[in-house]
Order: C-alpha cells, then structure tokens, then sequence
C-alpha cells in the first residue's frame, strides 16, 4: 500500500470520528437527566489563588456507581481507534518517505483558492493560488507521528480518566477535532492551509478549556484563550500578508525556493521588509505557543479537563508556534535581527515561567508554568538557528510533558479532585505506578543523563553557548532556568509524593490507582521519554556512531542551514561540550537535592527563606503581576478606557454631527416656515386683502336686496334721463 | 266734451307707470310687488295702444297683445318661483330674502 499518496487520509480519520462524535454522539451516550452539572458528592477545589482554577470536574467516587450506557463502549473505540488509524498511516508515510531519495513529497489534493491576480510589492502582477495540499518532509514527519502517536495514547487514557463525566462524546468528538485541524496544520503545504489548522486548534483549545461550561472560571479561561491567541494570530495574518506582497505565495516549497535563491540578501545588523516579516511571524508564534508577551493564556487553560492539558497545551498544539517558525527557517535565516529576538524572548520565557513555578502550589499550574518554560527553550534554539534541536526539544517534550501531565490527572483522578499540592504528600506507596511513571518524567525534565530531556535540553545549551548566533548570555539563562527546572519539578514530586502526608482524611480513604485504560499510557510514555532522546546523542559522546544521532540528519533536509551550523559546531572542541554538559548536569543535581532537602527533610526551611523574602515571594506567588498589568493595561486600560473615550467620542462628535445636522435642518426648517408663513403667506393674503379693500365700497351696494337693485336701476334710469334732459 | 286725446292717456300712462314704480320700490310684499309690476306692464300697454290708434298703426295692438302675453307668463312663473320660496322661508317678505349677496 502507498502510504505516501494516503496522506490526505491521516487528517481524515480524526475529522469522521468528530462529525460522529459531534452529530451522533447524543445518542451514543445518553445523558442522565437528573445529573446535567456536575456530578454530586464533590466539591470544587480552590487553591487560594483567588483565582479559583480549582477543578469542578469532581471525580465521584466510586459510591456513585458507573453509569454505563451499552454504546458508550463504541466510543472507546471509534475515537482513539480512528486516531491509531492516523498513526499507522503517519508511520507508514513516514517509512515511505524515508525510503525516497529526496525525502520531500508533497500531494495537491485540489485547488482551494483559485488563481488571483495582483500586485506584488515590486508593481509585478503575480497570481495568488492556494492548493489544498499535504507537503510530508522530515519536518512534518515528526510532527504527525507525535500528534497521532501521543494524541493516541492521550485518549486511550482520557476513556479511563473522563468515564464518569457527563458530555462524554462531546469529549471525544473535540479531541478529536482537534486532532485533525493539527495534522491540517502540520500536514499542510502552504501558509493559508497552516493558517486553517492554526485557527482550528485555537477553536478546539477554546472548546475544550471551557469544557467545563458551568463554572464560570473555565470559560473565562477559555475565552482569555481564545482573545490572547487573536492577538498572536493578527500579527501571522499581517506576516501572510505581506510575504504575499513580497514573494508572491504561500506555499512552503516556493517560499524557501525565493529565499534561497539568493534574490534577498540577509539583513545583517538593519531591519527591511524581511525583518518585519519574520517578526510578525514570531508574534502569531508567541499566541500560540505562550511566549511572552502572550504567554499569560496557557496557566490559566488549565481549567480544561487534564488530558487535555497534556495533549493541547503541552505536547502538540502549543508547540505549534515552535512548528511554524522551524517552517519558516529559511525566512529567519536571513533575518539575524529577528532570530536575536526570538532567542531573547525565548530565554526570558523560559526563565520567568520557571521563576513562577517554583512557587506555585496548584500541581496543574506548576506544570502549565513549566511547559511555558521548556517552549520558551524552544525558541531560544530557534532563535540562534539550530532549528532540529529545536524541533528534537519539541519531541522529547512531548513524551515527558504528556506523561507529568497524564500523571497529574492520575494524582488528581486518585485524589477525587484535589489539585493544591500543600494537600497530598505520601503518596509514593497508594498510587506505585503513577509516582514511579511521574518519577521518570520528573528526571527527565530535570535533564538527568540518559533520560530524554536531558539530550535535547543539553544539545539546546550547548547550541546557545556555541552557534555563532548564541552567546554565553544566553547559556546562563538557560542553565539558570535548567536548575530552576530541577528544583520545581522535584518540589513537586517531593510535595505529592514524599515526605508526610497532609491528605485530608476523608479523601485519603477513597485514594486508589487509576483503572489500566490510565496506567497503561502512563507506562508507554514513560518508555518514550526515556528512549526518545537517544536518537539525538551528543557529538561529545564518541562512543555512539552517527547512527545514534540519526535526528539531526533526519532533519536536515528540510533546514538548509543545519548542515552550515553542523559544519562550524565541529570546530569547537569535544572538552568544551563535556564541560557544559557536567555543568548542566550538576545544576541539576543540585536543583533535586535542594528540593529534596526543603520539601522532605527540612519542610520548615522554604518557609523560613518565603518569610525573609517575602517581597519576592509575593512577586513569584503572583506571577509577576502580569495577569494584573495586563488588565490595567489592556482589558481596564485600552478595553474599558478605551471604549470610554470612544464612548466619548461617539456621544460628542458622531453623535454630535447627528444631532448638529438634526439641529441644523430643524434650523433652516424654521427659517422655512417664517418665511412661508410671513412673506409668501403674506403676499397672498395681502392680496386677498387688497382685494377686499378694493370690493370694499362695492359691497356695501350688495345687500341683497331686490328692492333695492331696483331702485338703483330707477335712480340710473332717472341719472340717464336727466342727463339726456338737461344737456 | 272735450274729446280723449292721446295726451290723456299717455297722461294715464305716466299715472300707472309712477304708481307701478313706486309699488316696486316700496312695498314688501313680493305678491304686491308681482302686481305693481302688472300695473307697469300695463302702463306701457296703454302707451303702445295709444300711439297705435293716433298713428293708425296696428304694430302698436299687436305688439300690446304680446305684451299681455308675456306678462301672464311672467305672473305664472313669478308666482310659482313665490310659493317655492314660501315653502323655503315661510315668508313673502322681500327685505328677509336677503341671501343673494358676496
């Protein structure tokens, strides 16, 4: 079978199992009438944020008894089955295609946007045409196998972790909606088609925040989402737009042709059209893959089931915005200025994320924080131009951040609910999977060698450190934010499931490990994060033949300019990279044992440093007040002030205008009448007066009387004769 | 005797013919109105007559006879447009039928 010529299936499989979700669904899963809301017994959790992310989604225990409808069972098999199917698929493309000599296959399905004819920036007529179209190249490979791969397991585990929520097929028919648009996305062959895919997450995302309607923060969540995702996405459509203007197309193969070839030159130390291209490209990127300044939805869409926390906001849709940019590297090759930006925000992203995690209590929040950071490490390799390791990041991430995200719904699941970390601890023996799955996650985050963050998050140092375009700056951000990492990840770990328990009670005799449906993906993963990094083993590790490093090689067809980097890389010395890897390495070490010491042994001393501190501590706690600025800046400031003034505005100069024409014609209307009633009014009934003036003395002649018209006619008579007579 | 010269009666003539004008003129009363009208009818009647019997001329007769003719036509219509009006105002006074003005 020709996978390669399938590819337009991939997508398709997710798409008919949401239409079935979506349009029959209702009838698959009954609804219980009496338990619309949430289901009983359950509070929701708050964490004193005051923010009230607590999750309502309430687990009943198990007294509530299973509510299963007889074709619930078919749910559990469409859904995650139609995505396997997009797996196998993707797996056998990707085989194809690793078979082809140029490693790039690209099938035009059909015409989307028909030829339109315009002016380029240069006064040159181009027609604009969009296909829709699957571009498959190694790029792209990898992105469909983690999504279906990881989107995969992520539903088998959500059939465990969602059975008794009500909305059951609503559930499944987002996932998997949101499973196609993000293999449209990552599937598609040029910028509009990406766009298609962008929005579409971006809805499914908003969907499933506020999956939770009936608790008020949840959509409020989701709509803050979908707001700040806008903001990012204004700026990519601008980027389209004028890359259209000036390359005259969208289609990735055309585009990296034009920047290749040499017609534009790299715009070192200015800033032309380019620069600004690339830069509206990285804002749309900032949306969607939370980076700062647009970081501030993804905390916050934790009010989203878990699952979905771990599949769309941590291991594939967020990393989007990484996906497009690595897409574009031909753009952001020529365009030093922007890619400086992009490693600069990315190190700040990556440190100020991690600074907030080392505070947060609500386990979900801490994670959210710590997939902002391992993002922001995502573009700072994009910004000093190692795009696969960007991409390699972007792997490995997604295995262990799906797994410490799937191992938090198992905590919470096994918790009945329960978030705030100050309120577990001990748990090590009640829920042995889990804590020893999230174990392996936790190290590998914490860059522990062997495991596979530590490989991409090594190779992202040492790039940093080494390409020409990284800086020693740079490096001691991202090791700073390395040990950061270690401490928060362990603090959670040592909070949840060492040292003594402060579990309430009541909860803690319901604690049980999750069904298999859970567990099961939970093991899988971990499997993966320990065996993804090894295909991208350091150039230091001699012991390992290139086969070992099999990513960057896969890679570089696609990055024209990794094979450049790769060439200067070999000139720095082996010594150098053993040097930074023990040091990032120890920094690890330390973060574990700090966290181990403070939240297990000695739980009085992060008190002790948050009292000394307490400004500090305050800052992190609140996260910076960035939430707070932001609504003084933008939703109180430029949202409410603004509509004030226009508010103003409207009521005194557009209503104004309207009322001064009002007035006005009202105006000239009573000049009108005056003159109507006094001039042509009076002209004629001068005239009628005049005249009457005139009739006046005839009048009086007209009695009436016949009599007397007689005796006129006598008196002329007699007038006559005399006149006749005397003359 | 003194023979009844033509004098005598346009003298007659004049008599009725002021008589009828006067009638005209100052009596309210349409019906003694219609006659005084009569009398001036008749007074020119009496004038063709006499004219007619001094110039041996029977234009004048002839010409009297239509005007009796004529007149009780008149009297015919006057008297019918009376009674129509009586019915309308209940009266046959001419100084109340006063609605003919502007």
């Amino acid at each position: 079978m020709n996978f390669l010529d399938q590819i337009w299936l991939i997508p398709l499989f997710p798409l008919f199992g949401a239409a079935l979700m979506l349009l029959v669904g209702k009838w698959l899963d009954p609804q219980p009438a009496s338990a619309v809301a949430v289901a009983p017994g359950v509070e929701p959790v708050a964490d004193g944020h005051g923010h009230g992310h607590g999750q309502a989604k309430a687990h009943p225990t198990h007294e509530h008894g299973h509510v299963h409808a007889p074709l619930k069972k078919l749910i559990n098999i469409i859904c995650p089955g139609m995505v396997l199917l997009s797996f196998i698929f993707s797996a056998g493309a990707v085989w194809q295609l690793s078979q082809l000599p140029q490693k790039v296959h690209e099938v035009i399905q059909f015409t989307w946007i028909a030829g339109l004819p315009f002016h380029m920036a240069t006064g040159q007529l181009a027609t604009f045409q969009a296909d829709w179209g699957f571009l498959l190249d190694p790029l792209s490979s990898v992105m469909i196998l983690v999504v279906t791969g990881i989107g995969f397991l992520i539903h088998v585990y959500s059939t465990g972790y969602m059975a008794h929520d009500n909305g059951y097929y609503r559930f499944f028919g987002y996932l998997n909606l949101f499973v196609f648009f993000m293999l449209m996305l990552v599937l598609a062959n040029n910028y509009l088609l990406l766009f298609v895919g962008w929005e579409g997450v971006g809805l499914c995302s908003y969907l499933l925040i506020g999956f939770y309607y009936h608790k008020k923060s949840a959509g409020d969540a989701g709509k803050k989402a979908f707001v700040v995702n806008r903001v990012g996405d204004a700026g990519f459509i601008l980027g389209m737009l004028l890359m259209m203007s000036v390359l005259g197309t969208l289609r990735f193969v055309d585009v990296n042709s034009a920047l290749r070839s040499g017609r534009f030159a790299v715009e070192a130390g200015g800033f032309g059209v380019l620069s600004a291209m690339s830069l509206l490209m990285f804002f749309g990127a900032t949306g969607k893959s939370a980076q700062v300044p647009l970081y501030v939805w993804l905390p916050d869409a934790m009010e989203g089931p878990t699952p979905v926390s771990a599949l769309i906001h941590a291991a594939t849709m967020v990393t989007a915005g990484v996906y497009m940019v690595a897409r574009s590297s031909a753009l952001f090759e020529l365009t030093p200025s922007t890619s400086t930006v992009v490693a600069a925000i990315g190190a700040f992203t990556a440190i100020l994320a991690a600074s907030i995690a080392l505070v947060q209590n609500d386990i979900k929040r801490v994670l959210a924080y710590s997939t902002v950071s391992q993002l922001g490490y995502m573009f700072l390799a994009l910004g000093v131009g190692a795009y696969w390791v960007a991409i390699f990041h972007l792997f490995t991430h997604a295995f262990f951040k799906a797994l410490l995200f799937l191992c938090s719904g198992s905590v919470i699941h096994a918790m009945g609910g329960e978030q705030d970390m100050r309120r577990m601890g001990g748990l090590k023996d009640k829920i042995p999977i889990t804590h020893w799955t999230m174990w392996v996650g936790s190290v590998a985050i914490a860059g522990i060698p062997g495991l596979a963050g530590f490989f991409s998050k090594d190779e992202i140092l040492w790039q940093a450190y080494s390409s020409p375009k990284g800086s020693t700056l740079l490096w001691l951000v991202g090791i700073a934010t390395a040990a950061l990492t270690a401490f928060y990840m362990w603090r959670l770990m040592n909070m949840t499931f060492y040292g003594k328990s402060h579990v309430a009670p009541e909860v803690a005799a319901h604690i049980h490990e999750s069904p298999a449906s859970m567990t099961v993906p939970l093991v899988v993963l971990a499997i993966g994060s320990v065996l993804a990094g090894w295909m991208g083993v350091p150039k230091a590790w001699s012991l390992f033949n290139d086969s070992w490093r099999g990513f960057a090689a896969w890679l570089a067809p696609p990055f024209a300019s990794a094979a450049k980097e790769a060439a200067t890389e070999g000139e720095h010395s082996a010594s150098m990279e053993w040097i930074l890897m023990a040091l990032s390495v120890a920094v690890a070490i330390i973060g574990i044992s700090l966290a181990r010491y403070f939240y297990c042994i000695r739980t009085e001393i992060p008190e002790r440093i948050g009292a000394r501190c307490k400004p500090l501590h305050t800052l992190l706690y609140n996260k910076w007040y960035v939430d707070e600025l932001y609504d003084f800046l933008f939703v109180n400031g430029l949202g409410k002030g603004g509509g004030r003034v226009l508010g103003a505005f409207d009521r005194n100069v557009v209503d104004g205008g309207v009322n001064g024409a009002g007035w006005l014609t009202r105006f000239t209307s009573r000049v009108s009448m005056w003159w109507d009633t006094w001039i042509i009014d009076g002209a004629v009934r001068f005239g009628s007066f005049f005249v009457k003036m005139l009739s006046y003395p005839v009048c009086i002649l007209q009695t009436g009387r016949v009599q007397a018209y007689a005796l006129f006619v006598v008196v002329g008579v007699l007038a006559l004769l005399g006149y006749y007579v005397v003359r | 005797m003194y023979p009844i010269t033509t004098l005598h009666y346009l003298v007659l003539s004049v008599a009725l013919l002021l008589i009828g004008t006067v009638g005209v003129l100052t009596r309210r009363n349409i019906v003694i109105i219609l006659m005084s009208i009569e009398l001036i009818l008749n007074a020119v009647n009496i004038n063709l007559v006499a004219f007619s019997h001094a110039l041996h001329n029977l234009g004048g007769q002839i010409f009297a006879i239509f005007v009796i003719t004529d007149a009780v036509a008149e009297a015919a219509v006057g008297l019918g447009i009376l009674i129509a009006l009586f019915r309308n105002k209940e009266t046959v006074q001419a100084d109340e039928i006063d609605l003919l003005k502007w």
